[in-house]
């Protein structure tokens, strides 16, 4: 199996400092400390509910942390939205629902936030998301309304959507729970080639065949911790707590 | 042994009873023994009342004719509304600037349908004049008072021409009104939040009725004296922020429906709230509520009637004076039965024509 060989640096793309979050009197995230380098491709796994999904939310505050620092390329996550917006837009994200804009057709999906974010002109905004939309081999769909693909067209759809903002960090929210399981490898197969171009990703999944091709380190997340980190072979060979072994069990 | 084929097996025409018109009636209106009875009663009430009705409006009716004497069949007597038509269309407005109001409304006509029609051209230019230039013409079209034209006071302004004045600007203001309450409500700002939260409870807790009359009576009570808002404008007021209350509740009920995941996926793309709002929630909340829009511009049509209590004489009112004409005695039935078709094709048109934007608007999301 070929794994990604795309170039580490050492330059920090993410960092968490002693995050916590609470909802309500649920302490969700338990001083969660991480630093993601340039070009990782970071897999978070763990059991339902153990706040994985809140984690990669917090980096580009669709969640808020109320403990601890979030650095996101040099940008201190706060209250300032000046910031948020800033960090929105250097980070990409792809969710479950996929969340594709059903009024919009595929095109205007891609090209609204590169005019209005990004203020490119309209021309240059269609080129560069047909340019993406061919990369995740769905041009010829452009024109559609989301409803009229299926899922696995409209999470390729998603991908090219962040991809068009030019983001230097995409996070991948369970991209392939929602689909039917015939259309998940057209999904990961998108995903596999960014990694191997050099994407900076942090992917929550279960898809443990795509952790072990392409990720070069695997997070265990247990009830809002950080149990295990470990590059994937090790991680799946040698698991070291018993609750990761408990968790490798049971999906595997 | 079982045989596995590899070709699906060819699709059958459908049992000939189930389709066609014999399909259609055995299905819709004889599907039953109940159904049937009721088919049966149904078709004998029709038959019993809509000839009849045919007969007195149509074939029996007097059309022609200027005076009462002309009236000599048992139907119905149009030659009252003809001789009226005039008074029922533009109320007490002085008849040489009669111009002024129709074309006011030929043009308006002509924006609205350029911005409906599909396949015109510079949408985006004529809807800016419709909504910049066009209130500034007409205003100065019905009012006067410049370029030449003669002041014509709102107290002379009448009949079908008031009703849709204050019908157009209600609806006109009122859905955006109605759009920024809605939001206003589900803010997350407090001070914006609880000033939506009274002045739609506030507006929607008073019959319409008390607006108008509080418009009229009491409030020049309380205004000094150098103040004086015209009758027709208070009255106006009223009925824009009481629909606009309405309004922002029907707009209210479509944002909640908008899925969690568009505010995120928005926010993640890093568009500002006004353009989430604009670009991604309001399209889609407002195609979800094009009935109830629309459900609130027909009431609000109907509802201006309601102003014929503080002294303004719209269609219904005018029609309702004319009764009163020595000359004229006894057509009330004419009368009522003209206002009530010129509501119902008015109120029938919007309903279709929402009908009509929500297949056109429907992007095969709903799965």
């Amino acid at each position: 199996m070929t794994t990604a060989q795309a170039q580490i640096s050492d330059e920090v793309m993410v960092e968490l400092r002693g995050v916590n979050k609470w909802y309500g009197d649920f302490h969700v995230l338990k001083d969660i400390n991480l630093k993601v380098y340039k070009g990782e491709r970071i897999i978070i796994c763990g059991p339902s509910g153990c706040g994985k999904s809140t984690l990669i939310r917090c980096m580009n505050r669709l969640e808020e942390h109320q403990k601890g620092d979030i650095v996101v390329s040099g940008i201190t996550l706060d209250d300032d939205l000046k910031r948020i917006d800033r960090v929105r837009r250097d980070i990409g994200m792809v969710f479950q629902q996929f969340n594709l804009f059903p009024h919009l057709t595929v095109l205007e999906n891609c090209c609204l936030a590169p005019i209005w974010v990004q203020k490119k002109p309209r021309k240059e905004a269609e080129a560069i998301a047909m340019k993406f939309l061919t990369r995740v081999q769905i041009a010829d769909q452009a024109s559609k309304f989301p409803g009229q693909l299926s899922g696995g067209q409209q999470q390729r759809v998603a991908i090219a959507r962040s991809l068009c903002m030019n983001p230097s960090i995409i996070l991948f929210d369970e991209p392939t729970s929602a689909l039917d399981p015939e259309m998940i490898k057209e999904v990961l197969d998108v995903m596999v080639d960014l990694a191997r171009e050099g994407m900076t990703m942090l992917c929550v999944t279960h898809e443990m065949g795509f952790a072990k091709t392409v990720a070069n380190r695997v997070l265990f997340m247990d009830a809002g911790e950080i149990i295990e980190e470990n590059e994937p072979n090790e991680f799946f060979d040698n698991p070291q707590s018993d609750r990761t072994k408990l968790f490798l069990s049971q999906i595997l | 042994m079982t045989v596995h084929v590899t070709s699906p097996s060819p699709a059958l025409p459908p049992p000939a009873s189930s389709v066609g018109i014999v399909g259609w009636l055995r299905k819709n209106l004889f599907s039953s023994i109940p159904n049937s009875i009721m088919t049966c009663v149904g078709l004998y009430i029709l038959c019993r009342f809509i000839p009849p009705a045919i007969n007195w409006a149509i074939f029996q009716a007097d059309w022609v004719g200027t005076t009462k004497d002309a009236c000599t069949s048992d139907g119905a007597c149009w030659v009252f509304v003809g001789v009226r038509i005039k008074q029922f269309m533009f109320g007490f407005y002085p008849s040489s600037e009669y111009w002024r109001v129709v074309t006011a409304f030929s043009l308006v006509g002509v924006l609205v349908a350029w911005l409906l029609l599909e396949r015109t051209p510079k949408k985006g230019l004529v809807s800016g004049f419709t909504v910049f230039c066009y209130p500034v013409i007409a205003y100065f079209l019905f009012y006067g008072g410049s370029f030449g034209l003669p002041a014509v006071e709102t107290h002379r302004w009448g009949g079908l021409m008031l009703t849709l004045i204050l019908a157009t600007i209600g609806m006109f203001c009122a859905l955006p009104i109605g759009i920024i309450l809605a939001l206003g409500r589900r803010s997350s700002m407090p001070i914006a939040k609880s000033l939506s939260v009274i002045f739609i409870e506030f507006w929607r807790g008073v019959p319409l009725i008390t607006v108008l009359f509080m418009s009229s009576v009491m409030l020049p009570i309380f205004m000094p004296e150098d103040l004086q808002i015209d009758k027709l404008l208070r009255a106006l007021i009223g009925i824009v922020f009481f629909q606009s209350a309405y309004m922002a509740e029907v707009v209210r009920g479509g944002l909640q429906a908008i899925p969690r995941g568009q505010y995120e996926a928005a926010e993640a793309l890093g568009l500002s709230y006004w353009k989430t709002m604009f670009f991604i929630i309001l399209p889609q909340a407002l195609k979800l509520v094009i009935p109830g829009i629309v459900n609130t511009f027909i009431a609000l049509f109907k509802d201006t009637t309601l102003v014929l209590i503080i002294g303004l004489f719209d269609l219904l009112a005018v029609v309702q004076a004319a009764f009163a004409d020595p000359k004229w005695l006894g057509f009330s039935v004419e009368g009522y039965v003209f206002v009530a078709s010129v509501y119902w094709v008015s109120c029938f048109s919007m309903s279709r024509y929402s009908q009509h934007l929500e297949k056109k608007l429907h992007t095969g999301h709903a799965r």
